[in-house]
């Protein structure tokens, strides 16, 4: 096991390497200077662009520029902003854990429904339940996550008056953010469900628990959905980059401050520092929650263990 | 959003190999022996019957005709210029004069949706052409060639796909500039890694093929191998992935539009129709209810489409 976890966090190594070179070259590669185009060539004082110039290094030549990027990175300096001169480090504060809360409640909201869901849609396989679940799913799929934002807001904000939009970032106004992203998930993760319970269901170990006499909840939890929800668990990890990315969109549906809006804004006012920052820790975050899930499916699914010791 | 497409080392259409033996001799009637059908249109009668039995075709197809007919007809069907500002008409809610409102500057909604399809239609489309153009090359050339070139290759696909959701084409957008043409670039080359990995799959067991060996015995170039013995054997699939990522691509393209970095307002872009419209949420929700609809059935249709070509051209990945 630790073996396998070593080997696996040895391979995030050149991967991480990978996404700080291409985070790096994504502002290198940009046509003009960087901080002349921020000012949108409306040309600012020639002095002060040169100042921020020498400051950010971009007067030096592009591997050097690199290595020091990589260094600066690594030691986890990840510059300044262009335009408020505040470190990045400062003006991403706390909007990470924002949007880290956001995406793991959505998660949250997409486990319940999708599981609940699933489930049901199985057990009652070819009824009106299980039809009505898959038009459910089908829904949820095409449903554009801005959009439901706003549906959700007009329902619930303005015609209903429960919940007001605009507030501080506190539990109340996270519920309809979470539930907006987490419901799309869900339809992901039900169809998922209900399909790898199907096939458990059909296994000739079900029908032997059964067939010893087993009660049909027993079956069900200890035998059944326990296999059942290890390729659950699988995507769980390409989910969750779905869902940072979701998260993006949502929060700026919703007025919740984290990345999502800030790179919005770092992006229309052209602040590479601030957009490189914030893709650096957000594929980061997105890698190490892959390297955990595939931990944590190795955990749950001893038969891969015992292949890979067969081998 | 990722879709679970699994990569499919089966890439022929069914019944090909049968078809394919008949031999000019064989018994059959006087009518077939008078016009015969090639194999692939042979084919394409059966695909096309079969898909059409399809309920989630069926659907499917009716929803992307009303888009696809909005987009072509809007010139002709749209009662009033998209573009046209009438202050007086402003925040008219849905009547017969104007079936889908009008915004704040009285410009008549169902006119800027119809308008605004031939958009979404063009960005869809641009998209995945960049996507399977530069896709399809990768996997092909990293495929058959192997070695160095799939390594290095292959790596930076995979680099790519470390970058979650959206986040991939929002850093291209924030590299070229946010506006629609650069959206749609974002859009397709953050969709590259899907068919690059699925076409390289396929290619990797396909060159193993017979006919492979034996184009290349009889010294056919490689390139010309891969045009024409490998090629036409990953359409299926190709097909199959392509209708599977247009809603994705229509849905990444409305959320860069939406948060600012699409197309801009006053673009009849769905997205950006949504923009305008969140500001009356109030007093006005229509200006919401119908550019998001029409974004809805568009994705609707091409999953459930994209559904039934998959089960009708790709029977290993069904219901996966």
């Amino acid at each position: 096991m630790l073996a396998y976890f070593t080997k696996r966090l040895l391979v995030l190594i050149p991967v991480w390497l990978g996404i700080i070179t291409l985070t790096f070259l994504m502002r290198a590669i940009v046509p003009g200077d960087p901080v002349e185009n921020m000012f949108f060539g409306k040309g600012g004082d020639p002095k002060v662009i040169q100042n921020i110039r020498v400051e950010m290094g971009l007067d030096r030549p592009l591997y050097e520029q690199y290595f020091k990027y990589l260094w600066d990175v690594s030691h986890g300096d990840l510059g300044k902003s262009i335009n408020t001169r505040r470190y990045v480090i400062d003006e991403i504060g706390d909007r990470y854990m924002k949007t880290i809360i956001l995406a793991f409640s959505s998660l949250g909201v997409a486990l319940t429904v999708g599981l609940v869901l699933g489930i049901m849609a199985a057990l009652f396989k070819n009824t009106i339940i299980d039809t009505s679940m898959t038009v459910l799913a089908l829904i949820g799929l095409s449903m554009p996550a801005f959009w439901l934002g706003l549906l959700f807001i007009n329902l619930f904000a303005v015609q209903l008056r429960w919940i007001s939009i605009v507030g501080p970032p506190d539990f109340p106004h996270l519920i309809l953010p979470s539930l907006t992203l987490g419901l799309i998930y869900a339809a992901v993760l039900m169809r998922l469900v209900r399909s790898s319970l199907l096939e458990v269901l059909s296994q000739d170990y079900i029908r032997t628990a059964k067939s010893k006499g087993l009660a049909t909840r027993k079956v069900m939890t200890r035998h059944a959905l326990k296999n059942a929800l290890i390729p659950v668990v699988t995507i769980l990890g390409l989910q969750f980059g779905g869902l940072l990315g979701g998260a993006f969109v949502v929060e700026n549906v919703f007025v919740w401050p984290g990345l999502g809006q800030l790179i919005v804004r770092a992006i229309s006012q052209r602040d590479f520092p601030v957009i490189q920052g914030i893709v650096l820790l957000v594929s980061t975050t997105y890698v190490v929650v892959n390297l955990l899930v595939d931990v944590l499916y190795h955990q749950l699914d001893p038969r891969i263990t015992a292949r890979k010791g067969a081998s | 959003m990722t879709k679970n497409v699994k990569e499919t080392s089966t890439a022929r259409l069914e019944g090909a190999p049968l078809e394919a033996t008949a031999t000019p001799g064989s018994p059959g009637t006087l009518t077939q022996q008078l016009k015969p059908k090639s194999v692939f249109q042979r084919n394409f009668q059966d695909f096309t019957r079969r898909l059409l039995r399809n309920r989630s075709a069926q659907v499917g197809l009716f929803l992307l005709v009303i888009v696809i007919g909005s987009a072509i007809l809007a010139p002709l069907i749209a009662p009033y210029d998209p573009t046209l500002v009438n202050s007086p008409e402003r925040l008219q809610s849905p009547s017969l004069q104007h079936f889908f409102g009008t915004d704040a500057l009285g410009r008549d909604m169902f006119s800027r949706i119809l308008f605004g399809a031939q958009l979404t239609l063009q960005i869809g489309v641009i998209a995945l052409s960049i996507a399977a153009f530069f896709g399809i090359l990768i996997g092909l050339v990293t495929g058959y060639y192997g070695g160095l070139i799939d390594g290095v290759l292959m790596r930076f696909i995979d680099l790519l796909l470390a970058f979650p959701g959206i986040l991939l084409a929002l850093m291209i957008v924030s590299t070229l500039g946010p506006n629609l043409t650069n959206a749609m670039i974002a859009v397709g080359i953050s969709s590259i890694p899907g068919f690059a990995r699925l076409v390289r799959g396929s290619v990797l067991t396909i060159r193993e093929q017979e006919y492979v060996t034996a184009a290349r015995a009889v010294g056919v170039s490689n390139p010309r191998i891969l045009w024409k013995a490998i090629l036409p054997n990953v359409m299926a699939p190709i097909i199959v992935l392509a209708t599977l990522l247009f809603p994705d691509a229509v849905l990444v393209a409305a959320s860069l539009s939406f948060i600012g970095l699409g197309a801009q307002p006053p673009s009849p872009e769905w997205g950006a129709l949504l923009v305008d419209g969140r500001l009356y949420i109030q007093s006005a929700s229509w200006l919401i209810t119908f550019p998001g609809l029409a974004i809805f059935i568009t994705i609707m249709g091409s999953n459930l489409l994209g559904n039934a070509l998959r089960d009708v051209l790709d029977p290993h990945l069904r219901g996966r």
